[in-house]
């Protein structure tokens, strides 16, 4: 048989094992409108944030407004100062909580992965336990402020978050599938110590692990609103998903600065409320949206690493 | 294995185990601060802990008197608890069922269609709402629910309807709950499955070919079995959580969970919220805690060993 004719027969074959063309067709017809129910709410949010006031207020929020309007981006431009402030604290939680997590983690799963070491059972339990019992919300609370001291600093939306024992795990069975015994005995022969292993040969071959636990970290930090609305009162220390949990009620919160020669009850009732709320959360979007579609393959590698057993 | 174990037990402590103790060290200090002192600050549900001024925490534990289960019979005797408990266990058990067999499904179709490029698209924009905090979502949901302005009481308005107070009216909101969890859920969880499916032994499906299985009967006697065990271990993991709710979603969504909606929407983790920030002794919440803690440690536990007995490969302690 010539090699183009078994070509031909492989994808006759193949072919045969496919779902019939109706069934396509109508799989296909599904999965747009599921995709649609799940982007349209951002479209929808969008489109309110470019609508005139004025036209919000006679017709509500439509899909299509009546008179577009920047007005809601250009108030919260005039009132740039507060969400440059929490747009400052989400970027510094978020890279301080991710790189602080990734050490911690990776750290710890080194140790775990080491079949010889002495003291594994013991640590494997101190990682374990708290997977099936913990001390609840209400210890946490008061441990976290009054032993701990955490209320109203930077540290109380960073320390809580940053290690979780399902990213141990991942990080375990990485380091102990992925890095063969004898390159660690090698290394060891020659004299190096631990932490170098660690440091020179166990975190160049975990490239995938370490983006793949950056970036659960990356976007729990960014996406927290929990800790801040537990933790923090103090309005500086507000991160952007707080600001936009605060102004969800309280949108004057957001009007401190009127322009010369307006009073500030007529500055607040000029404001664009509607729109500017849901410009805000569009500027919480943005950055999500536009990066993730590039980690996904990320994201997926680290749910099927994370699905073998620890 | 064990043997390696045994003899490791009896070896001596050489400097490998003093540096791999010094690196596991801040990680420890860590869950010693943030896992396991909460896990002993349980206690404070027992006592009728008070805060006095210019003490430190563990002063105030020591310090407060023992209350026995006065704060349970607090909780118990609050007309709240079963309606907190109804709400939290009934929620999670719709949203393991519905969600799981939801998103096996769509696995399976999506692993099915012919274009692999068209499955990419649609796996990315169903993935999305996962990345989208419950506070985002929430104003998602506020867009087509609110009073005056949103989209559904509009088109009511435009048919000649009375606008309805969504977030007033409680018999509505199960519906919505569940349709907000799957909304943000599905499409993260049939990736899950997705990924398990294309690493099924694709020569498994040629011999069913070859002896002349249809596409369905595959599904069922080779992709179904094949999933089992990811769908065990997601289900075990889910069942751990059945006394904890997905806070955001119920405190975010409903604008609070109280008010008219309370008895639908409320659930222990909206409730302890609540009395936390209303500045009440923290007894009572802590209560509620000691036992979520508790259940959930058991209801984990009891999972696993029912699994265990089944099928002693799927168990995953």
């Amino acid at each position: 048989m010539s090699k183009k004719n078994k070509n031909a027969d492989m994808a006759e074959s193949s072919h045969l094992n496919k779902i019939s063309q109706p069934t396509n067709i109508g799989f296909n017809i599904l999965f747009i409108l599921i995709a649609l129910i799940c982007v349209i709410p951002v479209v929808f949010v969008f489109m309110i944030s470019i609508s005139a006031e004025e036209s919000i207020q006679m017709n509500g929020y439509r899909f299509i407004p009546e008179v577009f309007s920047l007005d809601a981006y250009k108030f919260l431009f005039d009132e740039g100062e507060m969400i440059i402030r929490a747009l400052g604290v989400s970027i510094f939680v978020t890279v301080v909580g991710t790189v602080l997590g990734v050490m911690l983690t990776t750290l710890m799963g080194y140790v775990l992965s080491r079949n010889t070491y002495k003291l594994n059972n013991f640590f494997t339990m101190i990682v374990f336990i708290p997977m099936i019992f913990n001390g609840g919300m209400v210890a946490q609370y008061v441990v976290n402020t009054q032993l701990l001291h955490l209320r109203d600093t930077v540290w109380a939306l960073i320390l809580p978050l940053c290690v979780s024992s399902f990213n141990v795990v991942i990080a375990k069975t990485f380091f102990k599938t992925n890095i063969p015994e004898s390159i660690i005995e090698s290394a060891q022969i020659d004299g190096a110590s631990q932490l170098q292993i660690f440091g020179k040969i166990a975190l160049p071959l975990a490239k995938p692990l370490l983006a793949t636990i950056a970036l659960f970290l990356t976007f729990g930090y960014w996406n927290d609103w929990f800790q801040s609305s537990l933790y923090i009162t103090d309005q500086k220390l507000l991160s952007l998903q707080a600001l936009l949990n605060s102004i969800q009620r309280n949108i004057e919160m957001m009007a401190n600065n009127p322009s010369a020669g307006i009073s500030m009850v007529e500055y607040m009732n000029s404001m664009p409320r509607e729109g500017a709320r849901m410009a805000m959360a569009i500027i919480i979007i943005i950055p999500i949206a536009c990066c993730y579609p590039f980690f996904q393959k990320y994201f997926i590698s680290g749910l099927t690493v994370g699905a073998v057993k620890g | 294995m064990e043997k390696e174990k045994k003899k490791n037990l009896k070896r001596r402590w050489n400097k490998n185990d003093t540096e791999l103790t010094i690196l596991a060290l801040p990680t420890t200090i860590w869950y010693i601060l943030f896992s396991f002192l909460p896990m002993f600050g349980l206690i404070i549900a027992f006592k009728d802990y008070k805060i006095s001024a210019g003490h430190g925490f563990i002063y105030n534990v020591f310090h407060s008197e023992w209350a026995g289960f006065e704060n349970f019979e607090f909780l118990i005797k609050s007309n709240d608890l079963f309606v907190i408990l109804r709400n939290t266990i009934l929620y999670n058990l719709v949203f393991i069922v519905v969600g799981t067999i939801l998103a096996v499904a769509l696995a399976m179709m999506i692993s099915e269609l012919w274009s692999k490029r068209k499955s990419k698209v649609y796996q990315t924009l169903m993935f999305f709402p996962y990345f989208m905090s419950w506070v985002v979502a929430a104003y998602f949901l506020d867009a087509f629910l609110n009073q005056d302005n949103g989209l559904i009481n509009g088109m009511l308005r435009d048919a000649g309807n009375d606008p309805i107070q969504w977030y007033m009216t409680a018999g509505v909101w199960p519906f919505i709950l569940i349709f907000m969890y799957l909304w943000k859920s599905t499409g993260y969880n049939m990736v899950i499955y997705l990924a398990n499916i294309s690493g099924i032994d694709g020569t498994l499906y040629e011999a069913a070919v070859m002896d002349g299985a249809s596409k369905w009967q595959q599904a069922r006697f080779i992709t179904l079995p094949c999933l089992k065990n990811v769908v065990i271990m997601m289900f075990i993991l889910n069942v751990g959580k059945v006394f904890y709710s997905d806070f955001g979603l119920f405190y975010q969504l409903t604008q609070g969970a109280s008010g008219s909606i309370f008895n639908t929407t409320a659930t222990i983790d909206t409730f302890v919220f609540n009395n936390l920030q209303s500045n009440m002794p923290v007894g009572m919440t802590s209560a509620a805690t000691f036992f979520q803690s508790v259940a959930c440690c058991i209801t984990i536990l009891l999972a696993n060993w029912i699994v265990k007995k089944i099928d002693e490969d799927s168990a995953i302690i």
